[in-house]
């Protein structure tokens, strides 16, 4: 391998750095508004409606939904972030400067998904320090915490990619978070836990891979989970690879990018 | 080949593929072809080299090619089928190396509105993996008149700032070719003898220039060479001097001392053209006809005691050279 094909780290970094600064220019939008909507959860859910309702599982119902609500945030961040990312260039045509540079598909992955899951995994913990200000808190893995929190927002980052470049319009842009990750995500045991559900929809559930992630991130705050916690993992690995499958794919044929 | 060859010649200029590497040219394009997936094919088969360190003028109507061929050597599209290399480095196996040798400014202004123009040129330098390197940036904005405005965001500047920011931009990596896609479409008169000029200086550093445009007078001023491209074909490339000797025509123009009612008869031979109101005749000629010259004309106006107060001749420009190519094409 000659030099001048080594890894273009600069252009990784050169990216990452545009992303990074762009959450800090938009910090009303990227930081406040997660923090004042994830206290508005708290005073409905944790202290309006959650102080009629029993503990589940052991836990005062507040502290239940933390790890349902960081999910919450972290899906519909990562997707929002890494979507937006590669779909605005694409929409103003500045993406001909991406196309044009020295860096291969890995570095564009690298330093896009980088990007928007820093931002999601740096909100993730901002909510937590809020919860913690308006209920008590324990940690009972902190490394799979920290892991589940680094894999989902890895993989829904990069799936947030694979829609910012399939979408053609913002429509297409917003469609797939608001008519099915949200609702999968409510669906999916943040506020309440599955064994909760009347039989026919327990099963049913088990069909949400949300169900998973949330079951999983839970489990490591408290050590109680809907699932257990090896199938969780292994259904966020799959989708992991489900997405570096297609994500490979689209780099291969140059879908939607150099056609 | 003589000067005086014929026209006709110049279609047969066809270029062959070439499987070996030619030192003198930066750039070499081969069976290139594009297909959409519409169906459309946008290049037919495209064999093309360019000089290293001429400007090269690739001249067009809408919709022939002309984008899609420089997208396909900067890697922003995908090729059909052929290959290109950029001083040797094969653009698909070798893509880093050459692309870190080109530069480009699109057609359209796209920036990212939100960052100053600082960062937005340094972004670009280190997205083609050159080590920063604040005092060339500054030199690339001072040279482009953008220095003042280094701090302020793109969606502030005026259009013709916007377009200074792309060529920076362009520029920042110290490319050594420069792709300019229709460089002054909309720019003013001010801005566009400015571009010319840093043409000319990048050139003189040693920096190959191609650039695409419909306007003729771009080609004539700048270009060492033109290539013609037509519905996805390249049908001609010349030096511009030959090209404008062999396909220019000259017409001289009399005004005469008084209208003429009819052309004298011995005069028949040379077709003339008399305008409407007598007063004046043109002549047209090329350089490779055997058509009788200015010279033997003009003695024989005056055996048939045609006398003129005034003349002018003028060469015909590319855009002319241009058009009446553009209707031979089948």
């Amino acid at each position: 391998m000659n030099l001048r094909a080594a890894p273009n780290l600069r252009a990784v970094w050169a990216i990452y750095r545009v992303e990074m600064a762009r959450a800090f220019r938009t910090v009303l939008q990227s930081i406040i508004s997660p923090v004042i909507s994830t206290s508005l959860y708290f005073v409905v859910f944790g202290s309006a409606i959650g102080s009629r309702i029993n503990e589940i599982d052991g836990i005062a119902y507040g502290a239940f939904i933390v790890p349902g609500l960081m999910m919450l945030s972290l899906l519909t961040q990562s997707i929002s972030n890494a979507s937006f990312a590669i779909y605005f260039p694409k929409f103003v045509g500045s993406i001909y400067e991406l196309l044009s540079a020295p860096v291969s598909y890995l570095e564009i992955i690298i330093a896009y998904v980088g990007g928007a899951a820093t931002k999601s995994i740096m909100l993730g913990l901002i909510i937590l320090a809020t919860a913690s200000l308006f209920v008590p808190l324990r940690i009972e893995h902190p490394f799979w915490m920290i892991a589940f929190l680094v894999l989902t927002a890895v993989t829904f980052s990069l799936f947030g990619f694979i829609i910012g470049i399939w979408a053609k319009t913002f429509e297409q842009l917003q469609l797939v978070p608001l008519l099915i990750v949200t609702p999968l995500t409510f669906l999916g045991g943040s506020f309440y836990s599955i064994h909760m559900l009347p039989g026919i929809w327990k099963t049913i559930t088990l069909f949400n891979p949300v169900v998973y992630l949330i079951s999983g991130f839970r489990w490591s705050f408290y050590g109680k989970a809907d699932v257990s916690v090896g199938v969780s993992l292994g259904m966020t690995l799959v989708f992991l690879a489900i997405c570096v499958a297609i994500v490979a794919w689209i780099f291969k044929t140059g879908y939607r990018l150099r056609n | 080949m003589p000067l005086h060859a014929a026209a006709s010649d110049l279609y047969q200029v066809t270029f062959s593929s070439r499987p070996y590497f030619s030192m003198s040219s930066i750039i070499s394009i081969s069976g290139v072809t594009k297909t959409y997936a519409t169906g459309f094919k946008a290049l037919k088969e495209i064999n093309l080299d360019i000089e290293r360190g001429e400007i090269f003028a690739l001249l067009g109507p809408n919709g022939a090619g002309k984008t899609t061929l420089i997208s396909i050597v900067c890697g922003i599209v995908n090729r059909s089928s052929g290959s290109v290399t950029v001083d040797g480095h094969d653009i698909s196996r070798d893509y880093r190396a050459a692309r870190s040798l080109i530069g480009l400014v699109p057609q359209e202004l796209t920036i990212d509105a939100f960052e100053t123009v600082w960062a937005t040129v340094n972004y670009s330098r280190g997205l083609f993996g050159k080590p920063p390197n604040k005092d060339f940036v500054e030199k690339v904005l001072r040279d482009l008149s953008l220095w003042e405005k280094k701090d302020s965001k793109a969606i502030t500047l005026s259009g013709g700032m916007k377009r200074r920011l792309m060529i920076a931009k362009a520029l920042s990596h110290e490319p050594r070719v420069l792709f300019l896609d229709e460089p002054t479409a909309g720019v003013d008169v001010e801005l566009r003898q400015d571009m010319w000029a840093m043409v000319r200086r990048l050139r003189e550093d040693g920096v190959t220039i191609i650039l695409t445009t419909h306007y003729i007078e771009e080609a004539e001023a700048m270009a060492d060479r033109v290539g013609v491209i037509n519905k996805g074909e390249i049908i001609l490339v010349e030096g511009k001097a030959e090209l404008m000797r062999k396909l220019g025509r000259k017409q001289m123009r009399l005004e005469l001392r008084a209208p003429l009612a009819a052309l004298p008869e011995s005069l028949s031979r040379y077709a003339l053209e008399l305008s409407g109101d007598g007063n004046q005749l043109t002549y047209t000629y090329d350089n490779q006809s055997d058509r009788p010259g200015v010279a033997s004309l003009i003695r024989d106006l005056e055996a048939a005691g045609v006398q003129f107060r005034d003349l002018d001749t003028k060469n015909s420009s590319l855009e002319e050279i241009f058009v009446s190519l553009l209707r031979q094409e089948p």
